[in-house]
């Protein structure tokens, strides 16, 4: 804290003043969605009607609770499904990448750093169209040449993935890069000396070093993979991730069922947010 | 026998590489400028040109619109800047310890939430019979129920919340690498407030600053939903022409020429950001 300026006291006040609303501010649209999902009405808005689970456990039409809301509850493996492939690949892919530019020096790397930046700044909507304009073609090509189908090809959940993958990786390869550039390569070479085969060193010595970073990875990529909208709303096919599953329950008009699905997602963000904080702390 | 292995080694780190941005990134994007070129003569009978870039500027819809997403979210980002610097400034500054601690993690939680969530919470509180209206209504300050939502100002207030934290985080980074004493010592040497923040504090923030704008100016501009959701049927956001493009009128050519100018946009202004503030993509991304 920088103690020795002088400030006014009225300008100190005014400060933690602005300070404060600002984190009402933050706070605000999170907390009102979680009060609501106890509201007894069913639509999501005052006046307050008295406290009910029925929002999560509720059985009866038209209170039925997320734990027995199907469309919901398949919407949410979906998720989870989707968003164990994203991570399991992008960590793979990532871990490779972070070797390679860390590691390596070749021509054209600063070419290839550049590019493996640009997910950040492609718009998500953009990166999900063009991979649909690609397979789209390609399914097209292939479709017309051997006159077979290629459902993998059209939208559904393997371009799901991809299209979240093409983008998470980036984050899984900056997260583990500076964890390996933190690396003391001595440590390896010591392995070396000591006889250990080459993979025998990255695997006993700098993977487990890797590790925390490559296991923070995955929860970022999960939580992105569970939040993410844009891009796999251009991709989704018949079975929708929960976003999307939301978003038409949204269009259509809220009862606080969603917000009860919010606030179970708020808390799960939050836990893995924490989580993967923790993880980065170990560097 | 040993470089055979390592070259071998280089090649298989190499291969993921490439197979990802080749045929996820540059690939898809040289297909869809490809079909952007598309012209339908007749029943899948196709020229190349460029007749669909000139239905765009032929249509003042499409060009109006793509101008005030523009507008819209260069508006945003200096908002989300102005809102977020005292505040990271207070963060990396004025706390230390658990408060910033805290502080800190307070700000990260909003950001760990789907955007979808964050926007449903501004629906509810902003809507006519939300609780923003009931508030006022109870408070005595008007006495009909008033709507929020659906208007520029309800989409402001959505942008500038689902981009803050990518503005404040970045910003208490770079602020809190500045060195306390660089700070007294402007005002040993008789600066004032104003003039350390203008000639010290700014400029060693400004790798902060502007990677902090180009992420949130990127956010607003491919924003879909809080438009969508918060500016109703009407909102007019250029992601929702291309949306429609697509699934609504399956009309492939002419989104993705769509798609490509917003592409473009998206990189001339973060390039010229960059330009301007003499930053590079990988210092001030590849963090």
């Amino acid at each position: 804290m920088i103690t020795t300026i002088p400030q006014s006291t009225a300008f100190r006040w005014t400060y933690r003043a602005y300070v404060t609303l600002f984190f009402i501010y933050l706070a605000l649209p999170l907390v009102t969605v979680c009060v609501f999902a106890f509201n007894d009405s069913v639509f999501p808005s005052l006046p307050w009607d008295g406290f009910t689970w029925d929002w999560f456990f509720g059985t009866e039409t038209p209170r039925i609770g997320v734990f027995h809301e199907r469309p919901i509850l398949r919407s949410i493996v979906t998720s989870g499904v989707v968003a164990f492939w994203v991570s399991g690949l992008s960590v793979i892919v990532g871990t490779c990448n972070a070797f390679l530019f860390v590691r390596h020096d070749f021509r054209g790397k600063n070419l290839l750093y550049i590019l493996m930046l640009l997910p950040l700044i492609i718009p998500g909507i953009i990166l999900g169209i063009s991979i649909l304009v690609f397979s789209s073609s390609i399914a097209n090509t292939l479709e017309e040449a051997t006159g077979l189908w290629f459902d993998g090809l059209r939208p559904g959940l393997i371009l799901v993935v991809l299209g979240q993958f093409s983008f998470i990786t980036t984050f899984a390869t900056l997260v583990i890069s500076a964890r390996l550039q933190k690396f003391d390569s001595s440590l390896e070479e010591a392995a070396l000396n000591l006889g250990a085969s080459k993979w025998g060193a990255i695997r006993q010595v700098t993977l487990p070093f890797l590790f925390p970073a490559m296991l923070a990875a995955a929860v970022v990529a999960v939580l992105m993979s569970f939040e993410n909208f844009n891009t796999t709303l251009m991709l989704v096919g018949s079975d929708a991730p929960l976003t999307v599953t939301m978003f038409d329950r949204l269009k259509l008009g809220s009862t606080p069922v969603l917000n009860a699905v919010s606030l179970l997602l708020i808390v799960v963000s939050a836990v893995l947010g924490l989580l993967s904080l923790l993880l980065k702390r170990e560097d | 026998m040993r470089s055979d292995t390592s070259k071998l080694g280089f090649i298989l780190l190499l291969a993921p590489l490439l197979i990802w941005l080749l045929t996820l990134i540059i690939l898809p994007h040289v297909g869809m400028f490809i079909v952007s070129l598309r012209e339908k003569v007749g029943i899948r009978e196709y020229e190349t040109g460029f007749a669909n870039y000139a239905v765009f500027f032929n249509e003042p819809l499409y060009w109006n619109t793509f101008a005030r997403t523009a507008y819209m979210s260069i508006t945003a980002t200096f908002l989300t800047l102005l809102i977020g610097f005292p505040i990271a400034y207070y963060i990396a500054k004025l706390t230390r310890g658990r408060t910033k601690t805290t502080l800190f993690l307070m700000c990260l939680i909003p950001f760990w939430v789907s955007e979808l969530v964050r926007t449903f919470g501004w629906m509810i509180l902003l809507r006519e019979t939300g609780v923003v209206s009931s508030f006022l209504q109870y408070a005595g300050l008007t006495s009909a129920p008033i709507e929020f939502l659906y208007n520029d100002a309800a989409i402001m207030t959505g942008l500038v919340y689902t981009s803050m934290l990518f503005m404040v985080v970045p910003l208490v980074t770079t602020l809190d690498s500045l060195d306390d004493s660089l700070i007294e010592a402007g005002y040993d040497l008789g600066g004032s407030s104003l003039s350390i923040l203008r000639e010290i504090v700014i400029p060693h923030a400004m790798p902060g600053i502007v990677s902090g704008c180009i992420v949130v100016f990127m956010l607003s501009l491919g924003n879909y939903l809080t438009p969508i959701l918060l500016g109703g049927k009407d909102s007019l956001w250029f992601t929702g022409l291309i949306y429609s493009q697509f699934i609504t009128r399956f009309n492939w050519e002419l989104g993705s020429a769509f798609g490509f100018l917003l592409l473009g946009l998206s990189s001339l202004i973060v390039f010229l950001a960059l330009k301007l503030s003499g930053q590079s993509l990988g210092k001030t991304m590849g963090r």
